[in-house]
């Protein structure tokens, strides 16, 4: 297991290194740049010049990419050409935010999607089945922003049961260690902070997790479908085992694979959906500060940003694979 | 298999590796006669083709027949609409869906958005099906028939899909505006794109999977050159999943494109409707004129749900494990 581990961590490497080449001539080549963001149209061609000369984007592109992986290796991704801050800076402030929407979305479309897609599979035919079937069938054609507007208009604006815009009311003085404000509340035991942050989070959650939510509802019930055909199953139940234990041990367990599959891949449609839907709560995620880096060609942010966002994928698609074989004794990693 | 009573009978043998890929098209058992026999009994993909043939016949012949022009601002001229003052009105006799928030006739927008929305869907599902269908072709006939180097090659061409897919659409879509300005093309080479590697690992996946089959074995013993048994041959077998991938993806390809357009990314000029953007647009007049951003929700919403239904639907008559 831990020489898996090990080999698929370095396996990324090469990946990572691949994508960077490309991502680094894509985003050089594109009109424009950082000296058209920071003067406007009317800046003289010496000024952009200096500007550019100042920032080392005259440099030959090999030279500069160069000097990005050498950074890269020392956990450096530069400073941000707009907000002239730490890159690793910014990011530390600002991603907590779009990490933790993510996961509550996550939370939301694993908690109540298995069990729902469960359900529908043991009722098959009936009004709940067809309901989850219909609603699984809806949700993956309905926007997250109009879906997210919808919420807000209804739940926050209308009957005043959660917050409208940000991730936490500006009257909590919360203390923030690391940014993820779930976690700051609980590190420093301000519970109503806490509090109050996962309530910002539920609509948003709500909203991110549709989508997620109808893909795992309808995986669910079509594996556990097919496991519930099994011969094994059959035998489990004829040799007298409880439903319970049939339950558990026979059908969801060997349900869980297509399922675990699926969610490693949902991760990197919610992160770019996460943006779409910090931009209606106004939460302040990665979300706008990545709009901003793109209209302003913003390179060492943007490629921080698309590392990172290929880093995590990576290591979800790791967990997924390290999870089979928890799920599944059969499955050895190797 | 459906191939079996083509085998039995005698045939030339250097034809019988075509003709178990051929022709049993001509013939009543074809797989695509027979999803075609289950699709007409299945009740979701008829309501998905009902709402598809309306969709498209709004699209193709509505245009024509709107009561008003799109980008006559007549309500202001009129002096009944005033956004600032936040008088928009509603559904009338003379304005079916009322008026949006420039006067412009709602209901004639909406109608004419359908073209729009239809047109960006199809190019941009083309587009991703075009490189998706060449590069995971290329990749299954490698990985299937070449040998050492043919799994080289199918090795550095899966790599670039697993890149392709960790970039965020979102991404790509702003990095295509900027080269090329934010417009409707932007957006459709942008979602096309994205859209890509699904395409390529399902016609690979599916040509790998036939590799191994009979006939290819049968065309390969008769001498038929490799390439040849992977265009004629694998791929025309391969391409039901991708088919179906094809209409699921123009719903997704519809969403995508409002969501955008909804950033900005689409059309800046309003003047061609289209629903993302109608959409957007709507967002400062929620509270007056909720209506302007249902209709075009609720338009996405219907069409995108129509190929869904659609693409299940073939999805399950296509299954080979729930064939009778």
């Amino acid at each position: 297991m831990f020489r898996f581990i090990v080999r698929r961590l370095l396996q990324l490497v090469p990946t990572l290194f691949g994508l960077s080449i490309l991502l680094f001539i894509w985003l050089h080549r594109l009109p424009g740049g950082p000296e058209t963001a920071l003067l406007g149209e009317r800046g003289t061609p010496e000024s952009r010049a200096a500007i550019r000369e100042s920032l080392g984007l005259d440099e030959p592109l090999p030279f500069q990419y160069g000097r990005f992986v050498k950074r890269l290796i020392q956990l450096d991704l530069g400073t941000s050409i707009s907000t002239k801050r730490e890159v690793t800076t910014e990011f530390l402030q600002r991603f907590p935010g779009t990490v933790e929407l993510t996961i509550m979305a996550m939370v939301i479309a694993i908690g109540v999607g298995i069990p729902l897609g469960y359900l529908a599979a043991r009722r098959r035919g009936s009004l709940l089945d067809q309901a989850s079937v219909g609603g699984s069938l809806l949700g993956t054609c309905v926007p997250i922003f109009f879906l997210a507007y919808v919420l807000k208009a209804i739940f926050a604006e209308n009957l005043g049961w959660f917050p409208t815009i940000g991730r936490q009311d500006a009257s909590i003085e919360a203390t923030h260690i690391t940014n993820f404000f779930v976690l700051d509340g609980i590190l420093t035991r301000e519970w109503d902070a806490a509090a109050d942050a996962i309530w910002h989070l539920i609509l948003p959650g709500i909203a991110l997790a549709s989508i997620p939510l109808a893909i795992i509802v309808r995986i669910t019930r079509a594996s556990v479908l097919e496991v519930l055909g099994e011969d094994f199953v059959r035998t489990a139940e004829a040799k007298g085992l409880t439903e319970r234990t049939v339950r558990r041990r026979h059908v969801l367990r060997n349900a869980m694979l297509p399922v675990a599959t699926s969610i490693g891949l949902l991760t990197g449609l919610l992160l770019s959906g996460a943006v779409l839907t910090e931009t209606v709560f106004a939460f302040s995620g990665i979300g706008a500060f990545i709009r901003d880096a793109i209209s302003n060609l913003d390179y060492p942010v943007l490629m921080g940003f698309i590392m990172i966002i290929a880093v995590i994928f990576a290591l979800v698609n790791l967990l997924v694979d390290v999870s089979y074989s928890l799920i599944d004794p059969r499955v050895r990693v190797r | 298999m459906t191939l079996a009573p083509g085998r039995g009978k005698k045939v030339k043998l250097d034809r019988l590796a075509e003709l178990s890929a051929v022709r049993d098209d001509e013939r009543g058992v074809s797989l695509w006669r027979e999803a075609m026999r289950r699709l007409r009994r299945n009740p979701a993909a008829i309501v998905g083709a009902v709402i598809l043939v309306l969709f498209v016949l709004v699209a193709v012949v509505g245009p024509f027949f709107v009561p008003y022009g799109t980008t006559d601002t007549m309500g202001i001229r009129e002096g009944v609409v005033k956004s600032g003052q936040g008088i928009i009105p509603g559904p009338s006799a003379d304005h079916w869906l009322g008026y949006d928030h420039q006067g412009r006739d709602e209901f004639s927008r909406l109608v004419v958005g359908a073209r729009q929305t239809l047109i960006v869907g199809i190019v941009s599902t083309l587009i991703g099906l075009t490189i998706g269908v060449f590069l995971g072709g290329l990749a299954g006939a490698a990985a299937g028939l070449g040998g050492r180097w043919g799994r080289a090659l199918d090795n550095v061409l899966m790599r670039i899909v697993d890149m392709m897919l960790s970039l965020p659409s979102l991404l790509l879509a702003v990095s295509v505006a900027a080269l090329l300005g934010p417009s409707i093309v932007t957006v459709m080479i942008a979602v096309g794109v994205v859209s890509v590697p699904i395409f390529a690992r399902l016609l690979r996946g599916s040509m790998i999977a036939q590799a191994n089959r009979d006939y290819v074995l049968a065309a390969s013993s008769l001498g038929v050159r490799g390439s040849k048994i992977a265009i004629s041959h694998i791929l025309p077998n391969s391409l039901a999943p991708v088919i179906v991938q094809a209409t699921l993806t123009l719903a997704t390809a519809i969403i995508e494109v409002a969501a955008l357009s909804f950033l900005g990314l689409g059309n800046p000029d309003s003047a061609v409707p289209e629903w993302g953007l109608m959409l957007a647009d709507a967002q400062p007049y929620l509270g007056i004129r909720p209506g302007l951003a249902i209709y075009p929700a609720v338009g996405i919403i219907i069409t995108a749900l129509g190929f869904t239904l659609l693409g299940e639907a073939m999805r399950e008559a296509l299954d080979p494990k729930l064939r009778r």
